[in-house]
């Protein structure tokens, strides 16, 4: 059934009909019966969008904004998750993450974690950005291979890599022997495990990074290329002086990107580690969860998680003012 | 039927394929591009090797690279120990549901902020495109204390419901609908077509790109999600896969390798087949991001 435009319907409604039964003559019959239509159309288009925009906006404002709101005031309790009971302490779960002793750790955990897998993937999807953009066969492939890791679960990769590292059965300690070296105890000695929680988020997320550079680099004119290389720059300087200043939009949404997503990465550390051995991959994300519902203090996780979601606004708002200023650069 | 009216010829697409014709260095590009698609592919192919060896192959000290006789007892075992085909079923099951009204509520929501004037317009817009901004940690403890208050816990719409709500279709539905031509729908407006019928015969036809985005990253997100169901699901008949590998690890541990990247495999694969049949939708939509923001 395409009939697209039947011919019009018997009783045509509002507008035309209006425009048909008032005199030419007098502004006010006019207006009156425009606004009496304006008013029914404005009645159907107020239900209609509740009808349309309402269920989505009822489901927003109950699992987001609601829960945002108590989490702030969950905070302020002290409270087990499940119990009856909670007591009014206000900062006092804030005081306590500030001073607790394990926070040193976490927020360092989370800043290595972070700039190891922000600043990894950057760099090595750059890399491999630059060879996908080279003319040579087969680079559909390795672009396919190179993003398929972006799609599976964080989960299920956290546990194939588990394998992957196993100290004596893995594949990794097999490539490592191949070249002389010997394999770390990558489940138990510091800093191994961390060192391959992040090297699994880097094989998860590298395609991504390095479709978005493609992106950015296709979108670099060749004539300014061209032009460099008639000057006799090198690719090399060609690369530092052309292609990296204008992919700097690219970069800053990445990084952005990439931050929020790190920051908030957990899946592949409950696989890997559940953020042991003794703390030593837990981050700040990891540790709302183990507070909350492994612990059991659901007030004072919130505050973990309120310091958590002032960190992720504080790099939005970054994002926000840069792409303000700089939208017309892209 | 003529050619002539195609909106974009073949020819168009060539240019961008003719970029960087680096030539100098092809050898050492090719081995450098071999490398890393060997690099980044070999986990996945070691893990289909892995789920079809026998235990034997699995732990020998010089590797074996490939199973004698591949088997799939590894797929039975993990299917003994944990209910696999319910939790097929049940991944199955939300990813549908749950994908097509993320659709659903994204179009409708879409259509409204574009084509309808109604008051408080302008905040209504706010307030959806702000939650992109809210980070689902902080909303998971009261989150879970509703779902529990009200007897969610261990059931479907548990796991479903509260993540329903569209930011992100709602926002490239939007973008979409800005650029669509608005001769089309006021003519279908002046010829009596209703919201329903405009909705329906005008816009969703001319939306198929985004709707396919939207759909297949929405699938590939309900499929993968794993905190939320984790933590509200304890009874395995309604565990979707990723949580049944948590039960399957802390039941089998890492004491039966097999069993465990057997079912690895089963979470895994779906959702690969998806995305190699579907590429460039999937990676349109996953990528979309780049774009907006």
């Amino acid at each position: 059934m395409t009939t697209v435009v039947t011919p019009r319907p018997s009783g045509l409604p509002d507008a035309p009909s209006a425009r048909a039964g008032t005199p030419p003559a007098g502004p006010p019959p006019a207006t009156r019966t425009r606004s009496r239509l304006g008013a029914r159309r404005r009645r159907k288009a107020l239900l209609w969008a509740l009808l349309l925009a309402g269920p989505n906006v009822l489901l927003i404002v109950v699992f987001v904004y609601r829960p945002l709101l108590q989490s702030l005031y969950l905070s302020t309790l002290q409270w087990n998750l499940g119990s009856p009971s909670a007591r009014f302490v206000g900062l006092g779960n804030y005081v306590e993450w500030f001073t607790a002793p394990t926070t040193g750790r976490v927020v360092g955990t989370t800043l290595v974690f972070t700039v190891a897998t922000v600043g990894g993937a950057m760099v090595l999807g750059l890399g491999l950005a630059l060879l996908l953009n080279r003319r040579l066969r087969g680079r559909g492939v390795a672009r396919t291979v190179a993003f398929a890791p972006y799609v599976l679960s964080g989960f299920a990769v956290g546990i194939l890599w588990l394998f992957m590292f196993d100290p004596r059965y893995g594949l990794v300690q097999e490539l490592l022997g191949w070249v002389g070296l010997e394999s770390p105890a990558w489940y138990t000695a510091r800093p191994w495990p961390l060192v391959m929680v992040i090297v699994v988020y880097l094989w998860k997320n590298l395609g991504y990074v390095a479709l978005i550079y493609l992106a950015g680099l296709q979108a670099v004119p060749q004539d300014l290329r061209d032009a460099a290389a008639l000057d006799g720059a090198s690719s090399a300087r060609t690369l530092r002086s052309i292609v990296l200043p204008l992919l700097t939009p690219t970069t800053f949404f990445l990084l952005v990107t990439m931050m929020l997503s790190s920051l908030q990465s957990f899946d592949i550390i409950k696989a890997m580690t559940q953020g042991g051995p003794l703390g030593s991959t837990t981050t700040l994300m990891y540790s709302i969860y183990e507070e909350s519902f492994v612990g059991g203090r659901a007030g004072y996780a919130s505050a973990v998680a309120t310091v958590l979601f002032l960190v992720l606004l504080a790099v939005t708002a970054v994002q926000m003012r840069y792409v303000q200023r700089k939208v017309h650069y892209a | 039927m003529s050619a002539a009216t195609l909106p974009r010829p073949a020819v168009a697409a060539r240019p961008a394929r003719r970029r960087s014709p680096q030539l100098g260095g092809s050898l050492a590009g090719y081995a450098t591009m071999l490398f890393a698609t060997v690099v980044l592919g070999l986990p996945l192919v070691w893990l289909l090797l892995a789920s079809l060896k026998t235990p034997e192959e699995l732990y020998q000290v010089p590797l074996q690279w490939l199973p004698g006789s591949p088997s799939l007892d590894n797929y039975a075992q993990a299917a003994g120990a944990i209910p696999l085909g319910r939790l097929l079923a049940n991944s199955i099951g939300l990813t549908v549901v749950g994908a097509g009204l993320k659709v659903a509520l994204g179009l409708a929501c879409a259509y409204a902020l574009v084509f309808l004037d109604f008051p408080f317009k302008k905040l209504v817009f706010g307030l959806v495109i702000a939650t992109l901004m809210i980070p689902p940690q902080i909303t998971i403890i009261p989150n879970y204390t509703l779902v529990a208050s009200i007897g969610w816990l261990n059931t479907y719409q548990g796991i479903l419901v509260p993540g329903l709500a569209s930011a992100f279709g709602t926002f490239l539905f939007r973008q979409h609908f800005l650029t669509l031509p608005a001769s089309v729908l006021e003519a279908a407006e002046l010829d009596g077509a209703g919201h329903w019928r405009r909705l329906w015969k005008f816009v969703v036809p001319m939306s198929t790109p985004t709707l396919a985005a939207v759909a297949l990253v929405s699938v590939v997100t309900e499929w993968n999600d794993y905190l939320w169901p984790f933590l509200v699901v304890d009874h395995a008949d309604k565990m979707t896969l990723p949580v049944g590998l948590t039960l399957l690890q802390n039941t089998d541990g890492m004491s039966n390798w097999g069993v465990l990247l057997a079912a690895t495999v089963v979470v895994t694969l779906p959702i690969l087949l998806v995305f190699l049949i579907l590429q460039r939708r999937l990676v349109a939509g996953l990528t979309a991001g780049a774009v907006t923001g």
